[in-house]
């Protein structure tokens, strides 16, 4: 495919798919696979989204990676598929004439690493003078890494990139005297003179699956996040919990194991003091899969998951929830009030509650608290917005164009939504969203084609 | 084979999940013994890019013609190793996995066993690698034009899609009108639009299509062919009620044939068709639709409704949630309190499912507007005078109520529809233990099934929403287009074939073969398989006396040759 | 002195529950009393330890299994109870009644304490003089296992009397096992009396195992429900005497001419209908009974109203004796305008019978057993009045 020009192979109308989380990995996978050409636009130096961050899914407890990694690879080894990652879109705009289509330009952020050299070795990570020092975002936080690095070992493409924020060289001028990375790279690949490289498309629709965020647990300070290393959010257990994560999967708090855990779930979601009045979808079901896990690696803990309700809703997930009840998981109705650490109690933490079935307030003590934190909007999505022109709805999330009928268009002609961007929604219903939204593209680009004929 | 094996064999870590248990490096150098192996070696992720153009270097470089890869499932990277050797000019069938993880690393502890078992299973692999044969990856031509089974709203919107794509599609709805059980709603949650206007333009659109064939009174009886060549038999209904059958050539279908509601008669105990009291969220809709909410004459002035009537509930083999009760309710029990402002209206619930998009909002809402939910599930209800009475217990004050009610209304359930065991048939679709079929992944295939070419859409497949059976059923499009579009799909290569002199003529494959891919020819009386229709599961082979029957990619010298090598490790 | 609570949980599989109070919700007796099913499940999950000590209302449970048939994730919790029982017979810590009723069972093989040898006396009280009563030990089709209210209560005796009197109508071989018939154990269980329970399976067994019979037939659903549901008796099929019966008229082979011109209704045993769904087989004898009027209540079937006999409570009165279910349950009856409120089971016999006298309606209703209103019904039937 020739990029700089925007031809799709062939000359056919191309998709743009901006973000590569699930939801854009399926829509791309579908347009690609009717034959046409997409392009697929990745703001972080690999696809894969915050799915490649779960360990395990629930109801199935497949591994994430597992199922997540061969649609990844196919997409980076798709014919029709070209992958723009650590790129972000600059402008879009309207073609003239016909008004059919946009013209899209996308800045390729500088990696300072040459791809077409890059074989992913990792020498440059191991070398690099601030290896350990940085922390990594993948791993949210309680796991570090180098300048250097790949987010993941299973990314795509598997390319190192330097991150200008953290390099010494980039941010300083000088990297002691010689350049380790530079010296380990066996293939010559690192290029700090590399320039962003803006590229020109031409797309007959444009998809957007830019996902969401995870709103900052201080904004409920009473539990005690940040000032308790007890205290974590549900996505940073996923990290604790991955095989592949930085601690190999033990759950291990402050150096020991937990013997008593408690989930907390609606930690800023159905509240209007944090702005989120509205349920973020999955955390009752990650929170049942979250006990799960516990049971599963520390046969010994007492584990507590606090509730207002259980939401599930899905295919197999209340009998998911009833089988982790039977693991000796124990669910209390009521919703935590505070978490203070009690001095006459050893130092641990307690959880205050009301528990609404005894009418009465509880005490539980605990090693590790796990928030179910809410799903928010990305905090750049005022500009995904701008530069398409999509309205969001009152929840901060891109509106659809009608909220019963038109569940992943928008607004705009040619211009569709899918997965979390739109609203927070567990892995199968973002999949069909971005299978829809390729529907809503395909009849685009079908058109399109026969209309240019 | 043209010339000597010459193999490549590939142990992945698969980061700690196999190097932790299985000692790779210890495989590998095994292998490297083993007979035709040419290169060995084991690496992090073979599934990443970097182990997949490793596989490709040393195919280039040393000349392999075989390629084995120690992994995970064939499941999960077949295709991907498969592909990067078709990519350097080695055909994906002469590549072949042995599984070290789900039948080894991911079932054992002993480090010594298991790497002793891995061993074994690469040494099998191996040999059969040296007996694999190249074979051509094939395509067919595909049908232009698709078939909906249920005029619904996910048959509706399925149909637009494909049909706006440019191909003929064919709605087959066994009822004389399109829209399915959505028209017998009221009003949309949380949007409080009424249903059969919002709809209306839809059923229109699909009506007018150019491209859309609309058979009412219809029903699909016989399905034969394969993905992208299916040949359909169709009972159409006339005037009269007599119906004719039609033939439909199609590349694609979709399965939208929807769902039951539950009966409430199954819960006896709540009084449902003996008191005129008790009625279904059905009936419900029905009333509001007609404003009127007398019962006998009278205007009720409590109104309960009563949650989960035949979801979560083992009693009545329902032990999934019906997904859209909570919303339905909070939509009903608000628009009650509308109509009737002076009627105390109560929920009587277990958890409150607001999920979607603006549903917990819409939950507020229906609160603020005075409708009082109470946590208890009514445990049955008898008769006081005119009025019912509820027993049940509220398990936030921990005290039993008899509570008096003019009007009941029973939340009741989805269920799978009472033919899906024969649209289950006709379709060989497999069904979830709900009952509703079973999509082909839970999580990243939420459309496709085991079936290729045909696809699920709607409620048929589990209770949903409006809003998601649209999301679903515009998937169902999409995964309908793609070989549509194309114009071809791939055939399966690894299939059975007929040794026709050997052959005598039995019939036996014929009446295993789960596909119809076998027939008897008429002339000459030896079987002879389709190779489109052929999956190659090889029951033919083995239920074969003759041992007539070939499985490609699985041939008996293959077999038994894996079977040696296992036992001499 | 506490229980910990994490055996029974785990045993009983209590995690399962999801607090939705379907069963506090269905119970009869949590209205009158401090009972809550859902709450001492509840308590079993969170708290460690249990005082069952401190929990009268224990006692109170009918073993109904109302809840046991309600509750959607299939918890049984009625057996939390029955375990909790079985915890304080352990330590001794139970009603002296029912203390007395076990201690019968275990040394007379009837809970009254009266002589096993005695237990064969019913035959005698037969005035019809046709009567004829083998010992199933001497071989027989059916097994006609009586039960100890059936054998000992001199009211209940006249139901068993007229069931023995139309199986010899019918033609019907059968047989009972005198005085070495013992207790079912049905309520012992249900008492807490587990290893008590498990003797008289065992020996009871060995005993329906001798005699060789391939059907055997009960008077009380109670004993019915046991041998039926917790003895694993294979290949012998359990009946209760209406299944029998019904068939039996079914067949022709009992002869109903003559008239009983009464209204009735039928009160629909816990025992019976609730735990084994037998709800139109008594039914379909009272309409074949000629000029039988049949009305129903409005809690009948899967809602019949607990008349407080079960789960031990013949021999204990439970926390509130003022509030009787079975005050409120004749009050039903005679609201539908019967003259006759029939049932099915000789508990629900005497506690309706007795509340009938205590509230004052025996002028306007009677309580009869079914097989009494067929014997009324068969030609040659009758103890006279």
């Amino acid at each position: 495919m020739d990029v700089a020009k925007g031809q799709g192979a062939r000359g056919r109308p191309a998709a743009l798919v901006v973000g590569g989380g699930i939801a854009g990995i399926q829509a791309a996978l579908d347009i690609a696979d009717a034959g046409f050409p997409v392009y697929l636009v990745e703001r972080e130096p690999s696809i894969g989204g915050r799915m490649a961050q779960l360990d395990k899914t629930f109801p199935t407890l497949d591994c994430s990676s597992c199922i997540l990694t061969p649609k990844m690879v196919d997409v980076g080894r798709h014919p029709n598929i070209e992958l723009l990652t650590y790129a972000e879109v600059v402008s879009v705009a309207r073609v003239d004439g016909d008004g059919e289509g946009f013209r899209v330009r996308v800045r390729k952020k500088p990696r300072y690493v040459d791809v077409s050299k890059c074989t992913g070795c990792g020498l440059c990570a191991a070398a690099c003078r601030m290896k350990g020092r940085i922390v990594s975002d993948f791993d949210e936080g309680i796991a570090n890494r180098s300048a250097i690095y790949v987010p993941f070992p299973q990314a795509v493409p598997l390319k190192y990139t330097v991150d200008p924020d953290a390099c010494l060289f980039l941010t300083r001028g000088r990297c002691g005297k010689t350049f380790l990375c530079k010296e380990a790279c066996p293939a010559d690949a690192i290029d700090f003179e590399q320039q962003e490289e803006l590229v020109d498309l031409e797309v007959g629709v444009v998809i957007v699956t830019t996902g969401f965020d995870l709103i900052d647990p201080c904004i409920k300070p009473e539990f005690g996040y940040g000032v308790y290393p007890e205290v974590m959010t549900g996505i940073e257990f996923e990290r604790l919990s991955s095989a592949s994560g930085p601690t190999m999967g033990e759950i291990v708090v402050n150096g020991k194991k937990p013997e008593d855990v408690v989930f907390i779930k609606c930690v800023g979601s159905r509240d209007p003091h944090t702005g989120v009045p509205y349920c973020s979808r999955f955390c009752c079901m990650y929170t049942a899969k979250h006990a799960h896990l516990v049971r599963d690696k520390l046969p010994d803990a007492r584990i507590t998951v606090f509730y207002m309700d259980v939401r599930a809703f899905g295919k197999g997930y209340e009998e998911f929830y009833d089988r982790v009840k039977h693991e000796r998981v124990l669910y209390r109705r009521g919703e935590p009030s505070e978490v203070y650490r009690d001095s006459k109690r050893d130092g641990r933490l307690v959880v205050l509650a009301e528990d609404t079935m005894l009418g009465q307030p509880i005490e539980v003590e605990a090693d590790l608290v796990v928030l179910a934190t809410a799903a928010v909007p990305r905090s750049d999505t005022p500009d995904v917005a701008g530069l398409l022109g999509l309205a969001c709805s009152p929840d901060g999330f891109f509106q659809e164009a009608d909220a019963k009928l038109r569940p992943v268009d928008t607004g705009i002609d040619g211009v569709f939504v899918a997965g979390c961007c739109q609203g927070p929604k567990d892995i199968p219903d973002t999949v069909a969203q971005a299978k829809a939204a390729a529907s809503s593209a395909l009849r685009v680009l079908v058109q399109g084609e026969r209309d240019a004929r | 084979m043209e010339a000597e094996p010459r193999i490549g064999v590939y142990i992945c870590h698969c980061g700690v999940n196999i190097s932790a248990t299985v000692d790779v490096e210890q495989v590998a150098e095994f292998a490297a013994t083993l007979p035709g192996v040419v290169v060995a070696r084991d690496y992090l992720y073979m599934c990443s890019d970097p182990g997949q153009v490793l596989i490709q270097q040393d195919i280039e470089e040393h000349g392999l013609n075989r390629v084995v890869v120690a992994s995970c499932s064939p499941r999960m990277h077949e295709p991907t190793f498969r592909g990067a050797a078709e990519e350097v000019g080695l055909n994906p069938y002469l590549v072949e996995m042995a599984n070290i993880r789900e039948q080894c690393s991911w079932v054992h502890a002993d480090r010594e066993q298991a790497t002793g078992k891995a061993k074994a299973l690469v040494a099998s692999v191996v040999a059969k690698a040296s007996r694999l044969e190249a074979l051509e990856p094939r395509e067919v031509g595909v049908t232009p034009g698709a078939l909906v089974i249920g005029g619904g709203v996910a048959g509706v919107f399925a149909a637009l899609d494909v049909a706006d794509a440019g191909f003929p599609v064919y709605v087959v709805e066994k009822s004389d009108r399109l829209g399915g059980r959505a028209l017998d709603l009221n009003r949309t949650f949380p949007t409080l639009e009424p249903v059969a206007e919002l709809l209306r333009p839809s059923i229109e659109r699909v009506q007018e299509h150019p491209q859309v064939t609309v058979l009412l009174n219809s029903q699909v009886t016989g399905v034969e062919g394969y993905v992208g060549n299916f040949d359909v038999t169709v009972a159409v209904g006339g005037a009269g009620g007599e119906s004719e059958s039609r033939q439909l050539s199609v590349g694609s279908i979709v399965v939208a044939t929807g769902y039951d509601v539950f009966d409430a008669h199954r819960k006896p105990e709540l009084g449902y068709g003996q008191y005129p009291n008790v009625i279904t969220s059905l009936e419900m809709e029905r009333w509001l639709h007609e404003g009127d909410l007398t019962v006998d004459g009278r205007t009720p002035k409590r109104v309960a409704f009563i949650q989960c009537v035949g979801s979560r509930d083992v009693q009545v083999g329902h032990p999934y949630c019906s997904r859209v009760c909570c919303m339905y309710t909070a939509k009903q029990s608000r628009l009650v309190r509308e109509l009737l402002p002076k009627a105390a209206v109560t929920v009587f619930y277990m958890d409150v499912r607001t999920f979607g998009k603006g549903a917990e909002e819409f939950y507020d809402d229906a609160r603020a507007k005075g409708v009082l939910y109470r946590r208890g599930n009514v445990s049955e209800i008898v008769r006081q005078g005119d009025r019912v009475l509820l027993l049940g217990e509220d398990t936030l004050q921990g005290r039993p109520f008899e509570f008096e009610a003019d009007l009941v209304v029973l939340a009741v359930g989805m269920e799978c529809r009472s033919d899906v065991g024969e649209v289950s048939t006709l379709l060989k679709l497999p069904r979830s233990a709900d009952g509703f079929f079973l999509e082909l992944h839970p999580k990243l295939r939420p459309v496709d099934t085991a079936v290729d070419g045909v696809f699920l859409a709607g409620c048929c497949q589990g209770p949903k929403d409006i809003p998601d059976t649209i999301a679903q059923a515009k998937a169902a499009a999409s995964s309908a287009l793609i070989p549509l579009i194309r114009g071809t799909v791939p055939a399966e290569s690894a299939t059975a074939v007929v040794d026709a002199d050997l052959c005598a003529g039995c019939g036996m494959c014929v009446e295993v073969c789960p596909y119809g891919a076998p027939a008897l020819d008429a002339v000459w009386g030896v079987s002879r398989i389709n190779d489109v229709l052929c999956k190659g599961c090889g029951t033919c082979a083995v239920t074969c006396s003759a041992k007539a029957i070939r499985l490609q990619h699985f041939t008996a010298q293959q077999i038994l040759a894996q079977v040696d090598a296992l036992l001499c490790v | 002195m506490a229980l910990k609570t994490e055996p029974l949980v785990e045993q009983l599989e209590l995690l399962g529950c999801i607090q939705c109070g379907k069963c506090t919700g269905g119970c009869p007796v949590a209205r009158k009393t401090t009972l809550n099913m859902r709450g001492l499940i509840y308590e079993m999950l969170v708290e460690p330890k249990f005082n069952e000590g401190k929990h009268p209302e224990l006692w109170d449970c009918t073993c109904c299994f109302t809840c046991v048939e309600r509750c959607p994730k299939d918890v049984r919790p009625a057996e939390l109870i029955i375990g909790l029982r079985g915890e304080l017979v352990e330590g001794g810590r139970l009603p002296e009644t029912i203390g007395a009723a076990l201690m019968g069972v275990f040394r007379q093989g009837n809970p009254t304490g009266m002589a096993r040898e005695d237990r064969a006396a019913w035959v005698d009280g037969d005035r019809s003089g046709r009567l004829a009563v083998k010992a199933a030990q001497d071989g027989c089709d059916v097994l006609f296992y009586v039960g100890c209210s059936p054998a000992y209560d001199v009211r209940a005796q006249k139901v068993t009397r007229a069931l023995a009197r139309a199986l010899q109508a019918a033609g019907v071989d059968f047989g009972t096992l005198g005085i070495d018939e013992s207790c079912c154990g049905n309520e012992v269980r249900r008492m807490g009396e587990i290893g008590l329970f498990e003797m008289l399976v065992e020996e009871n067994s060995e005993l329906f195992r001798d005699v060789g019979a391939s059907r055997m037939v009960t008077v009380s659903p109670h004993c019915f429900n046991t041998f039926k549901n917790e003895y694993g008796l294979d290949g012998i099929e359990v009946l209760h005497y209406t299944q029998l019966v019904a068939d039996l008229i079914e067949q022709g082979r009992l002869k109903l001419s003559h008239k009983v011109e009464k209204t009735v209704t039928y009160h629909d045993p816990c025992f019976l209908g609730k735990q084994n769904h037998i709800f139109d087989e008594p039914r379909e004898i009272l309409k074949a009974i000629p000029g039988l009027k049949l009305v129903e209540m409005d809690r009948s079937r899967e809602r019949s109203l607990c008349c407080e006999g079960g789960g031990g409570r013949m021999w204990a009165e439970g926390t509130n004796l003022e509030e009787r279910l079975a005050f409120q349950r004749v009050q039903e009856a005679a609201e539908t305008g019967a003259e006759v409120l029939a049932v099915a089971c000789p508990f629900c016999l005497l506690t309706l019978e007795d509340a009938v006298k205590v509230q004052g309606l025996d002028e306007q209703l009677q309580v009869l057993d079914v097989m009494e209103l067929v014997d009324l019904a068969l030609d040659d039937g009758g103890e006279g009045e």
